[in-house]
C-alpha cells in the first residue's frame, strides 16, 4: 500500500479563492464496485452494453420522479454565486469541482437529449452528447462531491448540487457502474445489519467489554443492552460507535445518560446501523430497504421510542424521510418526537436537572463545535428553528467550561464539510479528502490560535473518522477530535459513582 | 493483483488485502510490512496473531476497545491504548494490521 502521492495544501490565514486550473482532479476516481455488491443492490453487476440508452432512460425517469431535479437542471443562470463555496474547489482549483461545473456535467447531457434548443443547436446552449468519456467524468467528479449542500445555501435559485450528484450516482448504478465503498457497505448492511459487518456475537462481546470498562472506571453497572424485548427506547447508532475512536466514547456517553435517566433501552443486532448509504447513492429503493430494518426492529422489540445516535446523514434520513420510507410509526409513543436525536434527549435530561454534572472534569480542554452538513442544513433538533445548531452547543456548554466557535462563515448553515461525507470516506479518495478538508482545517487552526481551542467536537461518525485522519495531515493530533457525548461522559457523575477518595481507600 | 511470499503467489485486491483469508502464511505479513517500510517485531506479531484469533471466532476484526484491552492484558497496561498501536502500525491498527493478518478491510464510517 503505497502512500498516495499528492501535496497537502498549506494552511494560510484564510482560504484564498484560487485561480482556476483545468483538470487537476481528473485523474481521481474511486474503485468500482464488484458485481456481487451491485447485484445485491438490484443493479446490473457490470457496465451494461446498452449503457447509453439505459443512462438516458434513467435520467428521464429521475426527472419525472423528482420534480426538484428537473427544476435544478433547468434553472441555473450561471450567476457564479456558488463557484467559491465548495470546499473541494477551494482545495483543488479544478473548475469541475465548482458546484456549477459539477452540475453542468449532467446538465449538458440533459440539454442535448431533453430540450428543444439542445437537440437543434447543441453548441449554442452548452449541450453535449453522452459519450463514454462523459460517463467516466461523471464517475470521477460525482464522487468528488460530499453532498454537503453548502453551495445550495448561496444559490439564489436554491439549486441543490447534492441532489444532482445523487441522481448522477443513481444513473451510474443503473448501468452497472457503481462505487465500491458505498455499494459494498450497503450489501454488507443488508446481510449482517450494519456497515462494518459486525455480527451479533461480536457486537455482544464488544458491548460486554464496554460494560466492564465503565464499571471499572466508575463502579456503576451501566448496561449496554442488546435485543432486549419490551425496552422503552430503541437506540439506533452508527456502527462506528461500536468500533472506532473517538466514536465509542460517545456511545459510552449515551449509555451513561440513559442509565441516569432511568429509562429502559436497547440496541438491536438486526438494525445495528444508523447510517443509510442509500441516500449517498441516490437510490430511493435502497434507502427504503435499509430504513425498513429499523421499523422491523422497533416492532419486534416492542419499543415505544426510537432515538438516533451521533450520525450526520442518518439524522437527515431519520428526521426528513423515515416516516415516508418506513412509516407510519403509529405504534410508537406520540408524546415523544418520532424519531428523537440523542442530543435532544440529553439536553432534555440536563434541563430537567436529572444529570449530575461536574464541568471541571473537562477543564483541560477548550472546545469548538463542527456542524455536520446534513444536520445543519437538512434537519432540525428541538422545536425552534436553528435548534440543530443550538442544542449540541448547549449540551457542550453544559458539560464544559471552555468553548469558542469557529468563524461565523464556517459554522451553522454555512458550515464547511469535513471533506469525507457523502460516500467519500475511503482510502482511494484520500487526495480529495485531504484537499477538501482545507477550509475546515483553516478555520480550526484560526480558532486554536485566537481562542486557545484544544479540541474539535462533532456529532457524526464520518466527520469524526475523517478528522482523526486529516488532523495529522495538517500538523495537528488525531485525538483532537472528540464526540460530544464523550464530553458528557467525562462530566457526568453517576448515582453511586466511586470518587477518587474511594479509590484511595 | 498478487503478492509473492515464500516463493508462492497470493491474490490480493486493489487495496492490497489478501483475497482468501485461508491462504495466509506468516511470510505474507512480512512481505507486506517490508513494502510499508516496517520491520515486524514480536510486538507486531502479538497483535497480528490476536487479530487472526479474534477473526476466527467472530468473523470480524476486533473493535478498537476490544483490541486495546486485549493488548493491555497480554502486553502490559501501559500498552493498552491506541497510541501504542499506532506506534506499531502507523496506518492504523484496524487497516494496516488487518491487512498484514490477512483479514478483510474493515468498512464503514471508520
Amino acid at each position: 500500500m503505497a502512500k498516495a502521492k499528492f501535496e497537502t495544501p498549506e494552511l494560510q490565514e484564510y482560504v484564498e479563492v484560487p485561480e482556476v486550473q483545468e483538470g487537476t482532479m481528473a485523474h481521481l476516481s474511486p474503485f468500482v464496485a464488484k458485481p456481487d455488491h451491485n447485484t445485491d443492490l438490484n443493479f446490473p453487476g457490470e457496465l451494461v452494453d446498452d449503457w447509453h440508452e439505459k443512462a438516458l432512460a434513467k435520467l428521464d425517469d429521475l426527472r419525472g420522479r423528482y420534480r426538484s431535479l428537473q427544476v435544478y437542471l433547468d434553472s441555473c443562470v450561471k450567476c457564479g454565486a456558488c463557484t467559491d463555496k465548495c470546499h473541494y474547489f477551494l482545495g483543488t482549483k479544478d473548475p469541475k469541482n465548482m458546484p456549477v461545473g459539477r452540475q453542468d456535467l449532467l446538465r449538458k447531457v440533459y440539454r442535448r437529449y431533453f430540450t428543444l434548443p439542445g437537440k437543434l443547436f447543441p453548441k449554442l446552449v452548452g449541450a453535449e452528447d453522452l459519450t463514454r468519456e462523459t460517463l467516466d467524468e461523471w464517475y470521477s467528479y460525482y464522487h468528488q462531491c460530499s453532498q454537503c449542500r453548502r453551495c445550495s445555501v448561496f444559490c439564489p435559485y436554491g439549486i441543490d448540487t447534492a441532489e444532482i450528484s445523487m441522481a448522477a450516482r443513481e444513473i451510474l448504478d443503473s448501468v452497472g457502474y457503481g462505487q465500491k465503498y458505498c455499494n459494498e457497505i450497503i450489501a454488507k448492511l443488508n446481510k449482517i445489519g450494519n456497515n462494518l459487518g459486525l455480527p451479533g456475537p461480536a457486537l455482544l462481546d464488544t458491548l460486554e467489554g464496554l460494560e466492564e470498562d465503565v464499571f471499572d472506571e466508575t463502579g456503576v453497572e451501566v448496561k449496554f443492552p442488546l435485543d432486549v424485548k419490551g425496552a422503552d427506547i430503541l437506540l439506533v447508532t452508527p456502527s462506528a460507535d461500536f468500533f472506532a475512536e473517538p466514536h465509542v466514547d460517545g456511545l459510552i456517553g449515551y449509555g451513561k445518560v440513559l442509565h441516569e435517566a432511568g429509562i429502559s433501552w436497547t440496541l438491536s443486532s438486526y438494525a445495528s446501523e444508523a447510517a443509510n448509504f442509500g441516500m449517498f447513492i441516490g437510490s430511493y429503493e435502497n434507502m427504503r430497504r435499509v430504513s425498513l430494518r429499523i421499523r422491523k426492529a422497533a416492532l419486534d422489540l416492542g419499543v415505544k421510542r426510537i432515538v438516533f445516535g451521533e450520525c450526520g446523514h442518518a439524522w437527515r434520513v431519520a428526521y426528513a424521510f423515515l416516516n415516508t420510507l418506513a412509516g407510519p410509526f403509529d405504534f410508537l409513543d406520540p408524546d415523544y418526537p418520532v424519531p428523537q436525536h440523542i442530543m435532544e434527549f440529553t439536553w432534555d435530561q440536563i434541563q430537567k436537572g436529572n444529570l449530575n454534572i461536574d464541568k471541571s472534569v473537562n477543564d483541560d480542554m477548550t472546545l469548538t463545535f463542527h456542524d455536520s452538513c446534513n444536520i445543519a442544513r437538512a434537519t432540525r433538533m428541538g422545536d425552534k428553528p436553528g435548534g440543530q445548531m443550538e442544542i449540541p452547543r448547549n449540551v457542550i456548554k453544559a458539560v464544559c467550561n471552555n468553548f469558542a466557535d469557529m468563524h461565523f462563515d464556517t459554522i451553522g448553515e454555512k458550515s464547511f464539510c469535513c471533506g469525507g461525507g457523502g460516500g467519500l470516506l475511503t482510502d482511494d479518495l484520500m487526495e480529495i479528502r485531504v484537499k477538501g478538508a482545507l477550509p475546515r482545517m483553516t478555520a480550526l487552526k484560526n480558532v486554536i490560535e485566537e481562542e486557545g481551542v484544544t479540541h474539535l467536537a462533532a456529532i457524526c461518525a464520518i466527520c469524526k473518522s475523517q478528522f482523526s485522519k486529516m488532523l495529522p495531515y495538517y500538523g495537528m493530533e488525531m485525538d483532537q477530535i472528540v464526540s460530544v457525548h464523550q464530553l458528557v461522559s467525562n462530566a457526568i457523575v453517576m448515582t453511586g459513582q466511586k470518587t477518587e477518595e474511594d479509590e484511595e481507600d | 493483483m498478487a503478492i509473492e511470499a515464500d516463493g508462492k503467489s497470493f491474490e490480493t485486491d486493489e487495496e492490497g488485502y489478501l483475497v482468501n483469508l485461508n491462504d495466509w502464511i506468516p511470510g505474507i505479513a512480512a512481505v507486506m510490512a517490508k513494502e510499508d517500510d516496517l520491520e515486524l517485531t514480536d510486538e507486531h506479531w502479538e497483535i497480528i496473531n490476536f487479530l487472526r484469533e479474534y477473526y476466527e471466532e467472530y468473523q470480524i476484526a476486533p473493535a478498537v476497545r476490544v483490541l486495546t484491552k486485549a493488548v493491555g492484558k497480554r502486553m502490559g497496561k501501559d500498552k493498552g491504548n491506541s497510541k501504542y498501536l499506532y506506534s506499531l502500525f502507523p496506518y492504523g491498527p484496524g487497516k494496516q494490521a488487518c491487512r498484514f493478518a490477512g483479514l478483510p478491510k474493515p468498512t464503514g464510517c471508520i
